[in-house]
């Protein structure tokens, strides 16, 4: 199964209408060869629906899908040959774990022996190969995830599609499964489309990741991208947490700007810059700011007061009241903390410009 | 203080099962012993089983129609489940009272109205004959074609409803993973829908098969008197020729062929699956 080339995937404006109810909305993506896509978004936010209609479950009502070039909008899925692990994974109960890998093969007519090896060699892929015998309910979660992994890749699909493939296992087996199939990824060298509503496993398995909501692309981009520089409140806030502070731009200068709310002056690292007095919303993440000592700088700073903290094990979390924003979440190392936090302890934040990045208001 | 209660609760069904000893077990028993008895006792009824070419014919006649019943309703039934299992929920619901509404008109009507149609002047002669398809009137009823037209009319809700409640259990994902395999209609069909259906098109056969076997006033109206089944067998023994023996000999093979049949299924298939029992 070695050697294969990925193939490349084209969605173009593509849009999903039920009656009225429009579950995707004028959607473009590229998917390169070898490459691992997540399309991630609440439930709702159409992502499912764009895999189902690269899978051809789903009729697009307008725009196009193709591979390498080659338009398939209108071929039915049996004739795609995109492998695909379904939501629960739909193994057929009355096969054994063999039999349900041999499945693709047999409805393409391979010879038994070749069938057999085939077999083989995608179970040893996921590490199955003492299970070829059971039935699918008497494996664990984890399994049954991996053979429908080795289902949807004994036939070298141009294309694996994942849909949901981990939300059915706990947290713990989650995170193992997602190391496996990262370490998949990179060893076939297949193209992969996985749609999630788990930022975490998007962030941590994906060379790029396309953020949905209400059927619309918001942002896509590689991780870090995204979670560096959100373009909108919801990606900030869907991909990990923020806090958001509102203000007036007051000066523009070189390379960035600086907002103002009542008393407080923030400055920003952008490449363009919005007129002077216009609102804006920056986001700023709970791990980018820094308790500042005694005499300390930085090219923000604010001053507060803990209102509530969490013990998190690996760090703290506080709320610390600050004027003209409210109330600002910040995350803390426990170990080597320079303080022991207490309710209603006073302290001054500190940020650099680069850690403030304006995003666009989508709120609802 | 716990076997008090435990007490108290047999006592409450001992009602029931008086009723059922007295009105149900009592009778048969008193059937199977009759069966030895009449009219010399001895095993001289069931030597009539291997000597007696009417009694052979009989049981060869219903196991004929009980068999090609079971097959065509299994047939339609299958097809009509097929339907409604994979129709849309309003949809399945009209589905469901077509298949029910016959279920409640009394089995008596549906004969007759079965006699009309299929008689020498009935509709279905009287339409071939003016339309010149033929010229002599077909033979469709007080026969076996027109019992069997009659018991599969009757046993065809009977079959859709257990085969239908097995494929309403069956995942319409794996039906949609199989076609992203790249299977066509008929695989899907074959490997995955058949199959996985299978409990519920034996449990339909095991209920027609049984229903059909003692079946009688659909035979005796649709028959004519001049096909015999089993069960119109035995009225005839016991209520005009008074061969209490030989008709009680019938009635315990009866017994003994339903519970032959349970006890072939049960080694089969998981039967309290089936019928809903435990799960």
């Amino acid at each position: 199964m070695s050697g294969a080339t990925g193939h490349a995937l084209a969605i173009e404006r593509l849009s999903k209408r039920y009656g009225s109810f429009t579950a995707v909305a004028d959607v473009s993506l590229a998917v390169g060869q070898g490459e691992f896509l997540t399309l991630l978004g609440p439930s709702g936010s159409g992502k499912t629906t764009i895999l189902m209609c690269i899978a051809g479950f789903v009729a697009p009502s307008e725009g196009a899908i193709r591979l390498d070039g080659r338009d398939i909008t209108a071929l039915p899925p049996e004739r795609r040959d995109f492998g695909m692990v379904f939501q629960g994974y739909a193994l057929f109960p009355h096969m054994t774990v063999a039999e349900n890998v041999a499945f693709p093969l047999r409805v393409r007519k391979l010879g038994a022996a070749e069938r057999e090896a085939k077999v083989r060699a995608a179970l040893d892929l996921v590490q199955l190969s003492a299970f070829g015998d059971r039935l699918p309910r008497q494996l664990s979660g984890g399994q049954q995830q991996r053979v429908a992994l080795a289902r949807a890749l004994v036939f070298e699909p141009a294309l694996l599609l994942l849909d949901e493939p981990l939300s059915a296992l706990d947290k713990k087996l989650r995170a193992e499964l997602q190391d496996e199939l990262k370490a998949l990824h990179r060893r076939i060298g297949r193209t992969f489309v996985n749609v999630t509503h788990d930022q975490e496993e998007a962030l941590s398995l994906s060379d790029r990741v396309a953020i949905l909501n209400h059927g619309k692309l918001i942002q896509q981009g590689a991780p870090a991208e995204l979670y560096e520089r959100p373009a909108t409140r919801f990606v900030a806030d869907f991909l990990g947490k923020s806090n958001f502070l509102h203000g007036t731009v007051r000066e523009v200068f070189a390379g960035g700007f600086a907002i103002g709310a009542g008393s407080t002056r923030v400055v920003t690292a952008a490449a363009d810059s919005p007129p002077l007095g216009s609102q804006v919303l920056l986001s700023l993440r709970p791990e980018k700011m820094a308790l500042l000592a005694e005499g300390e700088t930085a090219e923000n700073s604010v001053t507060g007061i803990i209102e509530s903290w969490s013990y998190l094990g690996a760090g703290y979390a506080l709320n610390v009241a600050v004027p003209d924003f409210g109330t600002l979440r910040i995350t803390l190392s426990t170990w080597n903390a320079p303080i022991a936090p207490r309710e209603g302890l006073a302290l001054r934040l500190g940020w650099s410009a680069a850690a403030s990045v304006p995003v666009l208001d989508d709120a609802p | 203080m716990i076997r008090r209660q435990d007490a108290g609760w047999w006592l409450l069904i001992l009602p029931a099962f008086l009723l059922m000893t007295a009105f149900y077990v009592a009778p048969i028993a008193q059937v199977l012993a009759i069966s030895f008895t009449e009219p010399t006792p001895g095993l001289g009824n069931y030597e009539r089983l291997f000597t007696s070419d009417s009694v052979q014919r009989v049981i060869i006649t219903t196991l004929r129609i009980c068999l090609i019943t079971t097959a065509l309703s299994l047939l339609l039934g299958y097809v009509l489940s097929y339907r409604i299992a994979l129709s849309s929920p309003s949809a399945q619901r009209w589905w469901i009272l077509a298949v029910l509404v016959p279920l409640w008109i009394s089995v008596l009507v549906r004969a007759f109205a079965w006699v009309t149609l299929l008689r020498r002047q009935g509709l279905v002669n009287e339409t071939l004959m003016a339309t010149g398809v033929i010229t002599e009137p077909l033979a469709l009823v007080w026969n076996e074609f027109g019992i069997i037209v009659g018991m599969v009319h009757y046993m065809v809700p009977y079959a859709v409803l257990p085969m239908l409640a097995s494929m309403r259990e069956i995942d319409p994902r794996l039906l949609a993973a199989a076609r992203g395999l790249g299977a066509s209609r008929f695989t899907i069909f074959g490997r995955i829908f058949l199959p996985l259906s299978l409990p519920g098109l034996l449990a339909a056969g095991l209920l027609v098969f049984i229903f059909s076997l003692g079946f009688y006033i659909t035979p005796a109206l649709l028959g004519g008197g001049r096909t015999l089944m089993v069960a119109e067998w035995i009225g005839l023994q016991i209520l005009d020729l008074l061969r209490w023996g030989l008709g009680t000999m019938m009635a315990t093979m009866l017994v003994v062929a339903i519970l032959t049949t349970l006890a072939v299924f049960a080694r089969v298939v998981d039967l309290r699956r089936i019928f809903g029992g435990g799960a």
